[in-house]
C-alpha cells in the first residue's frame, strides 16, 4: 500500500478521515431524494405543464395599459406600507440588537431573553403574520404594516446584532477610560461604529419589504396584492400583466436606488 | 497623586499578574515603566483607572479609593485620568473632532450626551487640544484617513480634552516608526512640562525611557525591581530587569 510508505512522525497531527465527506454526501443525497419522493415531485409533470404555461403567457399579452392609472393608488399604498413598516421595525430592532450583543452586555440575563424574543419573531412568516393581524385589525393596510414591522425586526436585528458583536473593542475601552457610564459608552463607543451597517441593513430590508408588501394583499392586508388576486380570479390576464409589469418596474427602481446608497455607505 | 497600596492581581487561571506592588506617584512626574512583555506593565497601568480589577490591596487617586468606588464616583475618578493606547482606540469612522469631543462626555448629563449636545466651550477645549498636538487642520477629517502618528496625536488630544490630571500611556509608540515615535514622545513631554500633567508611560525601549523619564520603574514578574531616577538606572539595573542576555541587551539598546 502506498500509505504505508508515507513517513509518519509522532509530532504530526493525524490526517483527516476520508469517511466524513463520503457520509456527508450520502446524507444530503438521501435527504434530497426522500423529500422529492415524499412530495411526489416529477419532471414529467413539469413538462406536461409547459403548454398551460404558454397559454397563460399568451393571455398575459398584451397588458392592459389603461389599468395602470387604476392601480397607481394601491402601488403607492404598497410603498407607503413598506416605508412605515420598515421604519417602525428598524426603530425597534436597533435597541433590541444592542441588548442582544454579548460584547455590549456581558450578562446572559440580558442577552439571552433579547435573543429569544428575536428568534421568536423570526420564526413566523410574514404572510402568516399578516393573516393573523387581518383577523385582529380587519382588512386594510394597518395589519400589513404591523406584519412588515415584525418581519423587519427579525431581519434587521439578526444582521445587525452580528455587526454589533464584530466591532473594534478599542474605542469601547477608551470610552470606559474616559469615565463614560453605560449609556454614554454605547452612544460614543458602539453607535458610531455600527451606524453605517445599520443603515445598509435597513435599506436592504426595505427592498425585501417592497416585494413582501406586494403579496400581503392576498390575505387582505392592503396594497397591490388585493388587485392581483381579483384580476386573476376574474381571468382578466391583461390586467394581471399590467400589475406584474408595474410592480416589477417599482421594485427594480427601488432596488437600484437602495443598492447605490448602500454602496456609498460601505 | 496616585498611591498603590500592596496591590496584587491574580488572574482567574491562577497566574499572578501583579505581586504586592507598593508605589506612590507624585503630581507632575514623568514616570516610565519598563519590563519584558508579560512583566505586568499593562496590568499595572490598567489597574490605576480600573480597566482591570485588582485582587488585593487598594489604589488611591488623590486620596479617593478607585478600588472601592462605584457608579458615578468611579466615572468621576476616571474622568480625571486620561489614557492613550498602543492601537490609538479611536472610532475610525468618526471625525477627529468627534473623537476629541468624546473626551468631554464625563462633564455632561447622559441625556445631553445622547443627543451630542456639546457646548461652545467644549468645542473650544477640543480645538485647543488639537492645536497643542499640531493637528488642528485635520479636525473635520475622518480618523481612518490619518497616519498612525496622527491618530496617536488625536488620542492625546482626547485625553487633553478630558482635562485629565494624569495621563496613562500603554505602549504609545509601539506601532509607530522612529520619527513619529519622537514626535509623540515630545508631545507627551511637552504636555507634562507645560500643563503639569502627570505621565505614566509603559515603554519597551530603554533609550526612550532614559531620554524622557524623570523616574523609571522596572517591573519583573509582576514585582517592582527598580524605582529611581533615569540617572540611577544603569546598565546593571536594566540587565536585572531584562535578564543578563547580551543579545537581548543589544536589541533593547543598552549594550555599549
Amino acid at each position: 500500500m502506498k500509505e504505508a510508505q508515507l513517513k509518519q512522525s509522532a509530532e504530526m497531527s493525524v490526517p483527516p478521515r476520508k469517511l466524513k465527506p463520503i457520509l456527508t454526501t450520502l446524507l444530503v443525497t438521501t435527504a434530497i431524494f426522500w423529500s422529492g419522493w415524499q412530495i411526489e415531485f416529477s419532471f414529467t409533470e413539469l413538462v406536461r405543464g409547459f403548454p398551460n404555461m404558454w397559454d397563460l403567457i399568451v393571455q398575459l399579452v398584451p397588458p392592459n395599459w389603461d389599468y395602470l392609472s387604476v392601480i397607481t393608488t394601491p402601488i403607492l399604498e404598497t410603498i407607503r406600507m413598506a416605508v412605515i413598516g420598515t421604519t417602525l421595525g428598524g426603530l425597534i430592532a436597533f435597541p433590541l440588537s444592542i441588548i442582544a450583543a454579548r460584547n455590549v452586555f456581558q450578562s446572559a440575563w440580558i442577552t439571552v431573553p433579547a435573543r429569544f424574543v428575536l428568534n421568536l419573531i423570526r420564526t413566523i412568516p410574514e404572510l402568516l403574520l399578516a393573516a393573523l393581524f387581518v383577523a385582529v385589525f380587519g382588512i386594510g393596510s394597518i395589519p400589513g404594516i404591523f406584519a412588515l414591522m415584525l418581519f423587519s425586526i427579525g431581519i434587521i436585528a439578526k444582521l445587525f446584532y452580528e455587526a454589533v458583536e464584530a466591532i473594534d473593542p478599542g474605542p469601547l475601552e477608551a470610552m470606559t477610560a474616559v469615565g463614560a457610564n453605560k449609556i454614554k459608552w454605547i452612544f460614543y463607543g458602539v453607535v458610531p461604529q455600527v451606524m453605517a451597517s445599520f443603515m445598509s441593513f435597513f435599506l436592504y430590508t426595505f427592498e425585501i419589504n417592497i416585494r413582501a408588501a406586494a403579496v400581503l394583499g392576498l390575505v387582505g392586508a392592503g396594497g397591490i396584492g388585493l388587485y392581483y388576486e381579483q384580476t386573476l380570479g376574474f381571468l382578466d390576464y391583461g390586467k394581471t400583466a399590467s400589475i406584474i409589469m408595474y410592480t416589477l418596474a417599482v421594485v427594480l427602481i427601488i432596488d437600484y436606488l437602495s443598492t447605490r446608497i448602500r454602496e456609498k455607505l460601505a | 497623586m496616585i498611591e498603590l497600596k500592596h496591590v496584587s492581581k491574580v488572574y482567574s487561571n491562577g497566574t499572578r499578574g501583579l505581586n504586592n506592588i507598593h508605589l506612590q506617584m507624585e503630581a507632575g512626574e514623568f514616570i516610565v515603566i519598563v519590563g519584558l512583555s508579560g512583566a505586568g506593565k499593562s496590568t499595572l497601568l490598567r489597574s490605576i483607572n480600573r480597566l482591570h480589577d485588582i485582587s488585593e490591596g487598594e489604589i488611591l487617586i488623590n486620596g479617593n479609593s478607585i478600588t472601592k468606588a462605584k457608579g458615578r464616583e468611579l466615572y468621576r475618578i476616571r474622568r480625571d485620568i486620561g489614557m492613550i493606547f498602543q492601537n490609538f482606540n479611536l472610532v475610525r469612522r468618526s471625525s477627529v473632532m468627534r473623537n476629541v469631543l468624546s473626551g468631554r462626555v464625563g462633564y455632561h448629563s447622559t441625556l445631553k450626551m445622547m443627543f451630542g449636545l456639546f457646548s461652545k466651550q467644549d468645542k473650544q477645549i477640543a480645538i485647543d487640544a488639537l492645536e497643542r498636538v499640531n493637528i488642528l487642520e485635520k479636525a473635520y477629517i475622518r480618523a481612518d484617513q490619518l497616519s498612525g502618528g496622527q491618530q496617536q496625536r488625536v488620542s492625546i488630544a482626547r485625553a487633553l480634552a478630558q482635562e485629565a490630571k494624569v495621563i496613562l500611556a500603554d505602549e504609545p509608540v509601539a506601532s509607530l516608526d522612529p520619527i513619529t515615535t519622537k514626535q509623540v514622545m515630545d508631545d507627551l513631554y511637552r504636555i507634562n512640562q507645560e500643563l503639569n500633567i502627570t505621565m505614566v508611560v509603559n515603554l519597551h525601549s530603554v533609550d526612550l525611557a532614559r531620554a524622557y523619564a524623570s523616574r523609571i520603574i522596572g517591573l519583573k514578574n509582576g514585582e517592582v525591581v527598580f524605582d529611581g531616577t533615569a540617572k540611577e538606572a544603569t546598565r546593571e539595573v536594566f540587565a536585572n530587569i531584562y535578564g543578563k542576555n547580551n543579545q537581548t541587551m543589544n536589541q533593547i539598546g543598552v549594550a555599549k
